[in-house]
Formats: C-alpha cells, sequence, structure tokens
C-alpha cells in the first residue's frame, strides 16, 4: 500500500497552531474578554481569563452574565470555525504563510443564541468547550458548556444556531 | 421618575464593572421598562471584516438592559439574576453606530420575571436582535 510518510510533528503542531492563533487573535472582542485557547489535537478549550472588569454583580461578587454568554458565544464560534478549517489545515492546503497573513475564510454569523444559568460565576477563571451538533452548507448548530473549579458543576450552558459563510467559487 | 430614582439609576450602572467597561448608559429606567445605550467601540468587533459588534456584546447590553428592568418593576424586587437569555440576532448593527436597548418586565411571578427586549442602532424601525429572558425575583429580607 502507498501510505503518504507523516509529516514531521513539528511541522503539523506549527500549523495547527498557526491557524488557531489567527482564528483567535484577529477578533477584537476576543482580546477584549481576554479569552485564550487551549489545544489539544482537534479539541479546544476556552479560557477566560478572570479580570475586575467582568463582574457584573459587584455585592457576591459574581461575573457578569453578558460576559459568561459571551464567552460562550465566543467559543462556539472560533470552535465552528475550527471545525470549518481543520481539513484545509490537515492537507497543507491552507499553508503557514497564508495563515500567518491571517488569509481566513469569512466567520459564520449567530443567527440565535440561548444561554441557560445554572450557578453563579465565581470571580476566577473559566472554561468552555462547545459541540458542533451539525455543520450544514449553510446552517450550523452548535452547543457549548461553561465551567469553573469543576467541570461537573458547569456554571452555564448554551445552543446557537449560525449562518455558515459562503464557500468561493 | 423622581430626580433621585434617576440619579439611583445611573450610580447602580456604574457599579457593575462590566457595564462600566462597556460604557453602558441607563436612558430611561422606571415601572418595569429600562432602556440602555452602549457606544460603539473598535474593541468590541466580532468580524473584523466588516467591524460589526460581537453578539456577546450585544448579549451583555440584553442581558444588564433585562436585569435593570426587572429592577425597577413596582412589585419592587430585592434583587434579580438571569435565569435564561434568547437572543435572535435580526441583523448586523451598523459599524460606528450606538446600540440601544428597551427591555419591559412583562409579568412577574413570586419567583419569575419574564423579559422582553429590543435592540436598535441609528434605525429605531429596524432593530438588530430581540430577546426573551426569565430572572429570578429575590424577595426583600
Amino acid at each position: 500500500m502507498n501510505r503518504r510518510r507523516p509529516e514531521p510533528m513539528q511541522v503539523v503542531k506549527q500549523r495547527r497552531d498557526a491557524a488557531l492563533c489567527a482564528l483567535a487573535s484577529r477578533v477584537p472582542y476576543t482580546r477584549f474578554l481576554d479569552i485564550t485557547f487551549d489545544r489539544r489535537g482537534d479539541e479546544l478549550t476556552g479560557v477566560l481569563n478572570f479580570d475586575e472588569k467582568l463582574i457584573g454583580n459587584p455585592q457576591l461578587p459574581a461575573l457578569h452574565g453578558g460576559v459568561t454568554a459571551a464567552f460562550l458565544e465566543v467559543t462556539a464560534i472560533i470552535s465552528l470555525s475550527w471545525a470549518m478549517l481543520w481539513e484545509d489545515v490537515e492537507s497543507g492546503t491552507l499553508t503557514l504563510d497564508a495563515l500567518e497573513a491571517g488569509q481566513l475564510p469569512r466567520m459564520p454569523k449567530t443567527i440565535d443564541f440561548t444561554v441557560d444559568y445554572l450557578r453563579s460565576g465565581l470571580p476566577r477563571d473559566a472554561y468552555a468547550r462547545a459541540h458542533v451538533t451539525r455543520s450544514g452548507r449553510r446552517y450550523a448548530s452548535v452547543r457549548a458548556e461553561a465551567w469553573q473549579d469543576n467541570h461537573d458543576r458547569p456554571i452555564a450552558q448554551a445552543h446557537a444556531h449560525f449562518l455558515m459563510p459562503r464557500k468561493e467559487g | 421618575m423622581c430626580a433621585d430614582k434617576a440619579e439611583i439609576a445611573r450610580s447602580f450602572i456604574q457599579l457593575i464593572p462590566q457595564a462600566r467597561a462597556l460604557n453602558m448608559e441607563i436612558v430611561e429606567i422606571g415601572n418595569g421598562v429600562a432602556v440602555i445605550r452602549m457606544p460603539y467601540d473598535p474593541a468590541l468587533i466580532g468580524d473584523p471584516d466588516t467591524g460589526v459588534i460581537h453578539g456577546g456584546a450585544v448579549s451583555t447590553l440584553m442581558d444588564t438592559c433585562g436585569g435593570a428592568a426587572t429592577m425597577s418593576h413596582p412589585s419592587n424586587p430585592g434583587g434579580t439574576a438571569t435565569i435564561s437569555l434568547r437572543i435572535d440576532y435580526l441583523r448586523g448593527a451598523v459599524p460606528g453606530q450606538a446600540i440601544t436597548a428597551r427591555a419591559e418586565c412583562h409579568h412577574v411571578t413570586r419567583s419569575v420575571a419574564f423579559v422582553r427586549a429590543t435592540a436598535h442602532d441609528d434605525d429605531p424601525d429596524n432593530p438588530v436582535a430581540t430577546a426573551t429572558g426569565t430572572f429570578t425575583v429575590e424577595r426583600r429580607p
């Protein structure tokens, strides 16, 4: 059998990290909330790095519910875009040079977003993961969950629909 | 609304760090209705190709406005927290224009407040988003 020799790990990693970095860092609002992403293979975890300005209830204190919703929406959009890009990053169709020059497809647009608040967000870092339930040519359905110290005690969950960008050509 | 109530409302928003970070200002509040304005800020852009504000910032505006509407309801709740919020994004807000949300707390039970909200940019007849939310009603001690 004629199996292609796998690329060196460093080459693969560099291209994946460049894609993720290009995706997340070019959105100003992601920087405004200081949301970063951890990657293990294709799995992404959003990290909401705590800052005093994220507080919505200074008496408790607790994270602003809007911030928690925004964190879930950012994680959903980046995860969906990431899933959309993955094949082209893996095949090398999207080159490192193109990624570093910020040549990325248009972003999905949120159609609707529903969030359930399960516990109040404590004044510390939060984490989130999104799961693309269905990604079609025009529409995608995504759910996401956020937690803090204990993954089994989520602070919020969300589900959302997105309009996918048109493929060129 | 009497003058001190308006003053209390303005300082209330100043006490919320995230509302202050987004430069929100209360335009109107009372009787279960709140109107809050959020100026355009390039730091809030969600789509760098178009300059449109991120949906997350609109969520925060809607959530703040829904909570404020609940607090201003004549039943006089002691506090509130969001239970759920659903937002429909009708169109992207025009870059450079402020977004104004109007929330109405249209029904209150012993434990739950029901809220409807809309948000618009400079064109008030063509909303950018609509929302429905449920909020807890905390009793006064």
